[in-house]
């Protein structure tokens, strides 16, 4: 299992557009992708999950990589955190 | 006469039938089945056709109002498709043995109402997304969509609140304003009516029923009030005032998208002077051709203490993707004379025009420096910036500029950052720099003419003083010549030259700096179109045949 942490800067938040953006991205792996806020883990593959968790900019959200391709899925969904969160 | 206010989305007078939206709720009945894989089949099925017609709505709306307004359609497929969605509908048929319309309505509620009770003002908007998504699962469960509004003739469309899949289904052409009881500034309809530039109302507690449907109603937008059943009187001065802002709109609306070029072929760029962050809706409003003065120092005037370069990145990365594409000329820290900072700790000059600001700040404090070109060079990376430097007198000066930027490129490059490689020019604002404007070229990639500053440094006039007011001449030819030997000098380099200061707005100037061979206008956004026009009308080889 890989994990991965990151401070939101987007001004705006996870919103809906980035949320499903997001979405998108990690469900071009079939590892188990989390992601959590302050204890609270959804599926990553679900917007309202991601959503759900109304991460803001400056708040820290964890994500967690389990399974076949966790590696993979590790290295891109950081990179598009950074560039687009 | 009745008179409601509401919060103003978007200013501007409509005038016309007030026609009420009315919401295709759908009855739900619970009702037992009893095959529940042929159940969810239909459900599936149905699905589908939900996903399609979004997907019909996302390219329609694409076309109509752009895709930062579709984008919701997308995120509506998604939400149709999300695992959680699914099963909880998939857990009601199953164990309750219901049919689909009951389980998709109650989970529908269900999530309407996670997000409703979120403490944070977008999210619960988003609710209504939910309740959208539902009701047009219904609508294909159950074959009628007959949601909507009498819209056989322009109307001002009052609801609720509309949904983006009730908006983007409105014939936009017979749309002549919005007014929602709810809805936030925030909301979809909102976003929209700014967007079509119709004068928009939000929070109006209006009754939806018989005493307004079908009447005759005035919206101010800018003052956000709708009158229903005017008077006279109030009829009157309304429509007198819708009139004079029309005959302004429609003048400018036939120039915007067309191109600048005047009629004998000849092209130059109207750009756009900001401020502020704030004027980027204007800047797209006024169909600039892009931002051709960004005056960086307001993000220093607005605070006490130094930006740092993640604050002024999110700046510059945000101007860049929204004019995306389009050039971004952004001038570095202008501070000192008439602009002071407290922070910077500038000491009191006798003679601050002639003084230590701009680049003279810049390359005495390289640190302050830096921590801008760190910021802008990385924002490169997002869209087309272009970096200007202010008050250079001399070759010397660039070199200096040279080699920090150097400097800060290489530690980019180690400490593996990415950024972009922008434009680099200079403002031509000081008789040294115009008339070093031949060697200058040599070294930079644009040029851009502040007249403000050469016109009071070449005349020796005190712009702020007013007793000098009858010498003080903006026409004056030494500053027409200076202009013109400037463009002369960059397109013998090869490079382009525009002018950024008050005289580039100077409609009486803009046939002479068209002959000039001037490249690019940069003026407030108002001006853009009003300039257009005269560029549209303008025969070049004429006019300089008859001077």
């Amino acid at each position: 299992m890989k994990e991965f942490k990151y401070v939101i800067t987007d001004p705006e938040g996870i919103h809906a557009r980035p949320a499903g953006m997001l979405v998108k991205a990690v469900k071009e792996f079939t590892c188990d992708i989390k992601i959590a806020k302050g204890g609270k883990a959804m599926n990553c593959k679900a917007i309202f999950g991601v959503m759900g968790l109304a991460a803001k900019k400056g708040e820290e959200v964890t994500l967690t990589f389990d399974g076949a391709d966790e590696d993979a899925a590790y290295e891109a969904i950081s990179k598009f955190m950074q560039e687009n969160l | 006469m009745n008179t409601y206010y509401g919060k103003s989305v978007f200013g501007g007078i409509a005038i016309g039938r007030i026609s009420v939206y009315k919401k295709g709720e759908q009855q739900v009945k619970r009702v037992k089945i009893a095959d529940a894989d042929a159940e969810m089949a239909r459900f599936k099925k149905a699905k589908e056709t939900a996903v399609g017609q979004l997907q019909g709505l996302y390219d329609k709306a694409l076309k109509e109002v752009g895709e930062a307004n579709a984008a919701i359609f997308e995120v509506h497929q998604m939400m149709l498709d999300d695992d959680d969605y699914n099963d909880s509908i998939e857990n009601i048929v199953r164990s309750q043995e219901v049919n689909a319309e009951y389980a998709v309505a109650t989970t529908g509620d269900n999530f309407a109402q996670m997000f409703a009770a979120m403490d944070d003002d977008y999210m619960k908007e988003r609710a209504a997304d939910v309740k959208d998504i539902s009701e047009r699962l219904l609508g294909v469960l159950s074959g009628n969509a007959a949601a909507g509004a009498d819209t056989s003739e322009p109307a001002i469309i009052v609801a609720d609140d509309l949904a983006p899949s009730e908006t983007v289904q409105l014939d936009k052409d017979m749309v002549l304003s919005f007014v929602t009881v709810h809805g936030s500034l925030n909301s979809h309809t909102a976003i929209l009516a700014r967007t079509m530039a119709i004068p928009a109302l939000v929070g109006t507690p209006l009754p939806l029923d018989e005493s307004i449907d079908g009447k005759l109603g005035i919206v101010d937008g800018g003052n956000g009030v709708i009158y229903v059943d005017p008077d006279e009187a109030t009829y009157e001065a309304m429509k007198k005032r819708q009139q004079e802002e029309q005959e302004k709109k429609e003048l400018l609306q036939t120039l915007k998208g067309k191109e600048n070029v005047t009629l004998d072929g000849q092209k130059v760029m109207l750009y756009a002077n900001i401020g502020n962050i704030k004027d980027l809706a204007a800047v797209l409003a006024n169909d600039a051709g892009g931002i051709g003065l960004f005056r960086s120092e307001f993000i220093y005037l607005e605070k006490d203490h130094y930006p740092t370069e993640e604050e002024q990145f999110q700046i510059y990365k945000q101007v860049a993707e929204t004019l995306a594409g389009k050039r971004v000329i952004i001038r570095t820290l202008d501070i000192g004379a008439d602009k002071q900072c407290d922070y910077f700790e500038l000491e009191h000059e006798e003679n601050p025009a002639l003084g230590y600001r701009a680049i003279r700040i810049c390359l005495t404090r390289p640190e302050v420096f830096k921590t801008q070109l760190r910021a802008l060079f990385r924002a490169s990376a997002f869209g087309k910036i272009a970096i200007m430097y202010p008050m250079i007198t001399s070759i010397k000066e660039i070199k200096r500029i040279q080699e920090v930027v150097a400097s800060v490129k290489a530690e980019l490059t180690e400490q593996g950052i990415a950024f972009g490689e922008p434009e680099q020019g200079i403002m031509i604002e000081t008789p040294a720099a115009a008339l070093m404007s031949d060697e200058l070229a040599k070294e930079v990639d644009f040029f851009s003419i502040g007249t403000n500053d050469l016109t009071q440094y070449t005349l020796a006039i005190d712009r702020q003083n007013t007793k000098l007011d009858e010498f003080y001449d903006p026409h004056h030819p030494a500053i027409l010549r200076m202009i013109s030997m400037v463009v002369e000098n960059a397109h013998k380099a090869g490079i382009w030259a525009g002018i950024c200061g008050e005289l580039g707005a100077d409609m009486s100037l803009t046939k002479e700096f068209l002959a000039m061979g001037v490249d690019e206008l940069s003026v407030s956004p108002g001006s853009i179109l009003p300039i257009r026009k005269i560029v549209l009308e303008t025969n070049v080889e004429e006019y300089k045949a008859g001077k």
